[in-house]
C-alpha cells in the first residue's frame, strides 16, 4: 500500500518532470548551432573568382578553414591579410582556405580581393545559402574543419594572425 | 494506523475527518457549529503522510494554496512583459541591449539587464507555467480520488451529529403521509432516492463534483499541446522577405520548397476608382489613404533531387497563388499569410554622361544596383567603366570611401569615363547629389537620370500540427466549466429520530436556489421548512 504510493507519486512526477525538462532542452539546447562541433560540416559547392569549382567534399584529407565575411565589415577587412600570408605558409602542407563572401556584388568582391591581393579562393555565397546553412550569425565567422570532414572549432570576431596560426597547425593533416 | 473503524462499523481512511458512511464526526463530536463539507471530510493522503521527499514534493504541489500563488506569479510575470515591447516586436537592425536603453532609459536598461525582453520564452516562465501544470495534475489527483470514494461510500443512515451539524436542519412531526408526499415530489424534481430502514437519503447532481476535474484534464491536455510545439516538425513560425523577383528557400522547409516573388502590390482606395457613395467615407482619411489590398504573386517550386547549399536545386513548379491577407497560400502542412511589405527599394540607377560645356547627353546607362555591370558600352567611342561600387556609402574613420551595409540604401559609384575627346579616360565618383573630380579638370561628368525602385513582401511560414489538441483541451476544459457550473449536487437526508422527523440539506453551490426547491418538494405537508443557519446568522 505504503510502496504503491510511493512509485505511483514517483512515477506521476518523474512524467510531469521529464515534460518540464524536454522543453526547456528544446527551446534552450537545440538549433542555436546549426553546424556542431565534432560532427560532419555540411558539403557546399560553389565558384570562386577565377571560375573555378569548389566543393568541401573534395577537400577531404586535407584541413579546411572556412571564413564567412563582408567587405563592410570592417573585422573582416582587418582579418584578411592575415589569412592571406598563412594560405601562402600552409598550402603545402595541407591546408585549405576558403573565404565566402556573404551575397555581394561582384565587383566590390572584386576590387576588395584586388586592394588586399588575396590569394586563397575567395566565392559569393549567393543567397546565404551556405551561410544559413551553416548557421552563421555575426561576421567574420571562421571554421575549422580537418582532414576527415569533421567541424573542429568556430571562432567568431577577428583573431589575430598568431591566433588564426595555432587554429591553423591543429588541422594540419598527419 | 492505516484505518479508522467509525461506530457505524465503516473503516475510514486516517485522516477522514467525519465517516464515509454514516458522516460521524471524529473530532469535536458534540461541537454544534457547522460541520466542513469540503471534499465530503475524506482524508488527502498528501497531507497524512508526508515521509519521503517525494511525498514532500508532492504535498507542496498538492496545496491549494501553492497553486494559486504560482497562478499569482505567473500573472504578474506575463504583465510586465506587456510594459515594453518584446526583443521580436522590436524594430529589425536595431540592437536590443542598446534599443532599450535609448528609448526607454534606466528603466529600459534595467528591463533588458533583467531579460524581461525575452520574458515568454525564457526559462523561468517556462517553468513557472509547468510548475501550474504539475500544480494542477496533483492537486486534482490528490482531491478527485478520496472524493470520488467518499461519495461513493456515503450511507444512507447518519449520525445525528452529522445531521445536526448540516447548514441546512429543521425538525418537524410529520406524518407517515407527508413524508410519502415528500418522496413523490423528491422522485418528481429527479432527485435519486434512497431508503434504509425508513431513513431516506435523495441526491441529484453528484455529476456537478467532477466538473473541476474535467477542466483540469482539459487545462493539461492543453498544456501538453503547447508543449508539443516544442517537438521538432510540430511547429514553425518563421518569416520570409523577397524582392520582386527573388526566388528563396522557403524557411522550415528544410530546403524541399522555394517560393519565387513575381509582384508585390499594394492598392488604395481612391475617389476616382469607388462608388461615389463612398467619398465622404474616403474623404475622412484622405484619398488614397486607405489601403485596399496587400498582395504577393507568388510561385511555389519544389527542389527536385539532392541539393548541395550553394548550387541552385532542380525546380518543378507546384503553383503559382495571389497571397492576399488573410487568404495564404496553403502546401502540405505549411501556409504562407501576408504580413509586412516595403515599398520603393532600390534596384536600378539611370545615368547619363555629359559634356560639361555643351551639356549633351549620352546614354543613359542602366546600374543593376543587386549586381552591377562593369562595362557599359554607349557607341561612337563612348564608354563607361565602374571601377568601385558602394551600396551603402559612407565615409569610414579614415575617410575612405565605403559600405555599411549590402543593401543599396545610398548608392554610390566610382565610373571611368572614355569619349572620343578623352581617350585615357576620366575618373569621377558619384553619389546622390555628390560629384566629386579628383583633379576637378573633368571634361564630363556622370549625371542622374532616373531609378527603378522595387518591392519587397514579408510572409510569415505557418505550420502547426498541434492546433486540434489545443481545440480538444478546450472543448474538454469547456465541458469540465459547464458541468460544475450549470449543475449543482444536493442531498436531502430526512431520518427518524426520537420520534421526530429530522431534515438536512446540503448542496455544493446556490443555496437560494436549493431552500426554494425544498420548500416545493415539501409542499402538500405541513412539514416546515427546515432553517438555514447561515442566513439566520446573517439576518441576527
Amino acid at each position: 500500500m505504503k510502496k504503491n504510493r510511493f512509485v505511483f507519486r514517483t512515477v506521476i512526477l518523474l512524467i510531469l518532470v521529464g515534460a518540464l525538462a524536454f522543453t526547456l532542452y528544446q527551446n534552450f539546447f537545440t538549433e542555436t548551432e546549426k553546424v556542431e562541433i565534432g560532427k560532419e560540416a555540411p558539403d557546399f559547392l560553389v565558384t570562386d573568382m577565377n571560375g573555378s569549382k569548389i566543393s568541401l567534399s573534395d577537400l577531404q584529407g586535407k584541413g579546411v578553414l572556412l571564413n564567412f565575411w563582408g567587405t563592410w565589415c570592417k573585422p573582416c577587412e582587418k582579418e584578411m591579410p592575415y589569412m592571406n600570408e598563412l594560405y601562402a605558409s600552409y598550402k603545402e602542407k595541407g591546408i585549405e582556405m576558403i573565404a565566402l563572401n556573404a551575397d555581394e556584388t561582384e565587383i566590390a568582391v572584386k576590387n576588395f580581393v584586388n586592394q588586399y591581393g588575396l590569394t586563397f579562393p575567395i566565392a559569393i555565397d549567393k543567397g546565404q545559402e551556405i551561410l544559413n546553412t551553416y548557421g552563421v550569425g555575426p561576421l567574420p565567422t571562421t571554421f575549422l574543419i580537418d582532414a576527415s570532414g569533421t567541424v573542429v572549432e568556430q571562432i567568431t570576431g577577428t583573431q589575430t594572425k598568431e591566433q588564426l596560426e595555432e587554429y591553423i597547425k591543429g588541422i594540419v593533416p598527419k | 494506523m492505516e484505518h479508522v473503524k467509525c461506530q457505524c462499523g465503516h473503516v475510514n481512511p486516517v485522516g477522514t475527518f467525519f465517516c464515509e458512511a454514516c458522516g460521524k464526526p471524529f473530532q469535536h463530536e458534540e461541537s454544534a457549529s457547522l460541520l466542513d463539507m469540503k471534499y465530503e471530510g475524506s482524508a488527502r493522503r498528501s497531507i497524512t503522510y508526508n515521509k519521503t521527499l517525494v511525498d514532500k514534493v508532492w504535498s507542496f504541489f498538492s496545496s491549494v494554496k501553492v497553486g494559486i500563488w504560482l497562478i499569482v506569479v505567473t500573472l504578474v510575470a506575463s504583465a510586465i512583459g506587456t510594459v515594453l515591447p518584446q526583443e521580436m516586436y522590436l524594430p529589425p537592425a536595431v540592437t536590443p541591449s542598446e534599443y532599450y536603453a535609448d528609448q526607454y532609459g534606466v528603466f529600459g536598461k534595467m528591463y533588458y539587464d533583467l531579460g524581461f525582453n525575452n520574458l515568454y520564452s525564457s526559462w523561468w516562465y517556462m517553468i513557472l507555467l509547468a510548475s501550474i501544470g504539475i500544480s494542477l495534475v496533483i492537486c486534482s489527483l490528490d482531491r478527485v480520488v478520496p472524493l470520488y470514494k467518499a461519495l461513493k461510500n456515503q450511507g444512507v443512515t447518519r449520525h445525528r451529529s452529522f445531521l445536526k451539524r448540516q447548514r441546512l436542519f429543521g425538525v418537524s412531526s410529520a406524518t407517515t403521509e407527508d413524508i410519502t408526499i415528500i418522496q413523490e415530489n423528491l422522485i418528481k424534481r429527479r432527485y435519486h432516492v434512497r431508503i434504509e430502514n425508513e431513513n431516506i437519503l435523495a441526491e441529484k447532481g453528484r455529476f456537478s463534483r467532477w466538473g473541476p476535474y474535467v477542466n483540469h484534464i482539459g487545462l493539461i491536455i492543453f498544456l501538453f499541446g503547447a508543449m508539443l510545439r516544442f517537438v521538432p516538425g510540430m511547429y514553425v513560425d518563421e518569416a520570409i522577405w523577397l524582392r520582386e523577383g527573388e526566388t528563396k528557400e522557403i524557411p522550415g522547409t528544410d530546403g524541399k520548397y522555394y517560393l519565387k516573388n513575381e509582384k508585390f502590390i499594394k492598392e488604395v482606395y481612391s475617389k476616382e476608382e469607388e462608388d461615389k457613395v463612398f467619398d465622404e467615407a474616403i474623404d475622412r482619411v484622405g484619398n488614397s489613404m486607405i489601403p485596399k489590398n496587400y498582395q504577393t504573386n507568388a510561385v511555389l517550386y519544389e527542389a527536385v533531387g539532392s541539393t548541395v547549399a550553394g548550387q541552385e536545386p532542380k525546380m518543378k513548379k507546384v503553383t503559382d497563388y495571389k497571397i492576399r491577407v488573410n487568404d495564404p497560400l496553403k502546401f502540405e502542412s505549411f501556409a504562407l499569410y501576408q504580413t509586412d511589405y516595403k515599398e520603393g527599394e532600390l534596384s536600378k540607377m539611370f545615368l547619363h554622361l555629359e559634356d560639361k560645356t555643351t551639356s549633351e547627353k549620352y546614354g543613359p546607362i542602366e546600374v543593376n544596383l543587386a549586381n552591377p555591370e562593369e562595362k557599359y558600352d554607349l557607341g561612337n567611342g563612348y564608354r563607361v567603366e565602374l571601377l568601385s561600387y558602394f551600396p551603402d556609402f559612407y565615409f569610414d574613420e579614415e575617410g575612405k570611401p565605403s559600405t555599411k551595409t549590402k543593401v543599396p540604401n545610398n548608392p554610390a559609384f566610382v565610373f571611368k569615363m572614355f569619349t572620343p575627346t578623352t581617350p585615357d579616360g576620366e575618373v569621377s565618383f558619384v553619389a546622390i547629389r555628390q560629384n566629386i573630380e579628383p583633379a576637378g579638370t573633368n571634361k564630363y561628368k556622370m549625371t542622374f537620370a532616373g531609378i527603378e525602385t522595387r518591392n519587397a513582401t514579408a510572409l510569415t511560414v505557418r505550420k502547426d500540427l498541434t492546433l486540434w489538441i489545443l481545440a480538444l483541451g478546450g472543448t474538454i476544459f469547456m465541458i469540465g466549466v459547464i458541468q460544475g457550473m450549470y449543475w449543482n449536487h444536493r442531498r436531502i437526508w430526512m431520518q427518524r429520530i426520537d420520534g421526530e422527523w429530522w431534515i438536512a440539506g446540503h448542496t455544493n453551490k446556490n443555496w437560494y436556489g436549493f431552500r426554494n426547491e425544498i420548500e416545493k418538494v415539501l409542499s402538500g405537508t405541513d412539514v416546515p421548512q427546515p432553517e438555514d443557519k447561515v442566513l439566520i446568522e446573517k439576518i441576527s
